[in-house]
């Protein structure tokens, strides 16, 4: 990240946020990935990457958050998360019948368990991470540039 | 079977809402597709999604009739007032046994029903393998509603993102 003072925040912001950003981003994630066995899932963990994302722009501007995450890019992995939640529900069709759970459940309270949901987890997760920060993105980008 | 007759309702409506010349039955047409749509989330043993459908679609169609029609609703008055009247009554009639036979196969006060939640309490870890259980009741057993919901972000951040778009796409023909 480019220590540019004319875009941005101070200093301090700018130098939390350096810290801080990539834990908020790793929370987000474990909470994702975490779905099946804590509370929270795929929508409060996409919500929580997408502040990740938010706050790297509130405080260094948008030209370095939009380098990050260009505005195709976040329309391509929304659409790339809606389309993996939809065929992991069509996946279980293998099985006989719509979202039909085909994976192994594994032991209750591991990591790898509950066959197909940890997986629709992180497809929603990347949806609403991505989707809220595009909303976002739209926002500021796009009513500025007349 | 019902399903199959839902969803040929559903499309005869719709082709009925593009061709047809007034725009009033147009718009009635399409909140019969709407009604229809409800009536096969019922089917589909999805009775929150039915819900929302019908209050959406209640609120879809009196904003499309209010901003479509603004002045000069053909109303008839004159003429026809026995078959008018009768076929009111006869409406109210069944509107009223229907909702007898609804009301009493209410449970009774103080009684609820727990029998889905008790499958869910009981069931949930082993036929899923989720520990957490919102988790195994809104990706599992009603994942369905979930795809729904996940529908209705999708299409709200495709909406901001055409309506935000200030400079507009142009055609390659005009310039």
């Amino acid at each position: 990240m480019r220590n540019n003072p004319e875009t941005g925040m101070t200093l301090i912001v700018k130098t939390i946020t350096r810290l801080t950003v990539g834990l908020i981003l790793l929370f987000g994630i474990y909470i994702i990935l975490h779905g099946h066995l804590s509370p929270g899932g795929g929508f409060a963990g996409g919500v929580i990457v997408a502040l990740s994302f938010v706050h790297l722009m509130l405080a260094f501007g948008k030209d370095i958050a939009v380098s990050r995450v260009s505005k195709n890019l976040a329309s391509n992995l929304e659409s790339i998360g809606a389309l993996m939640f939809l065929s992991i529900a069509l996946l279980g069709f293998l099985g006989g019948s719509f979202f039909l759970n085909i994976l192994p459940k594994g032991t209750p309270f591991n990591l790898f368990s509950a066959g197909i949901i940890p997986l629709c987890n992180i497809a929603i997760g990347i949806k609403v991470g991505v989707g809220l920060f595009a909303i976002f993105l739209a926002l500021v980008v796009l009513e500025r540039s007349k | 079977m019902e399903l199959h007759i839902l969803l040929i309702f559903m499309i005869f409506a719709a082709i009925v809402a593009i061709e047809v010349k007034d725009l009033l039955s147009s718009v009635i047409a399409v909140g019969a597709v709407g009604f229809a749509l409800c009536l096969a989330f019922l089917v589909l043993k999805a009775p929150d999604l039915a819900i929302t459908q019908l209050v959406v679609e209640i609120l879809c169609l009196i904003i499309l009739i209010r901003a479509t029609i603004n002045k000069d609703l053909p109303l008839v008055i004159e003429g026809r007032w026995v078959f008018n009247t009768l076929s009111t009554l006869g409406f109210i009639a069944v509107f009223l046994l229907f909702s007898w036979l609804a009301l009493r196969e209410l449970p009774r006060f103080g009684e609820p029903i727990m029998e889905v939640v008790k499958k869910y309490l009981q069931e949930g870890v082993s036929k899923t393998g989720a520990v957490n259980i919102v988790t195994a009741v809104i990706l599992d057993f009603r994942a369905y509603d979930t795809l729904g919901e996940a529908t209705v972000l999708f299409t709200s951040v495709i909406g901001i993102m055409a309506i935000l778009r200030r400079p507009g796409r142009k055609k390659n023909n005009e310039k």
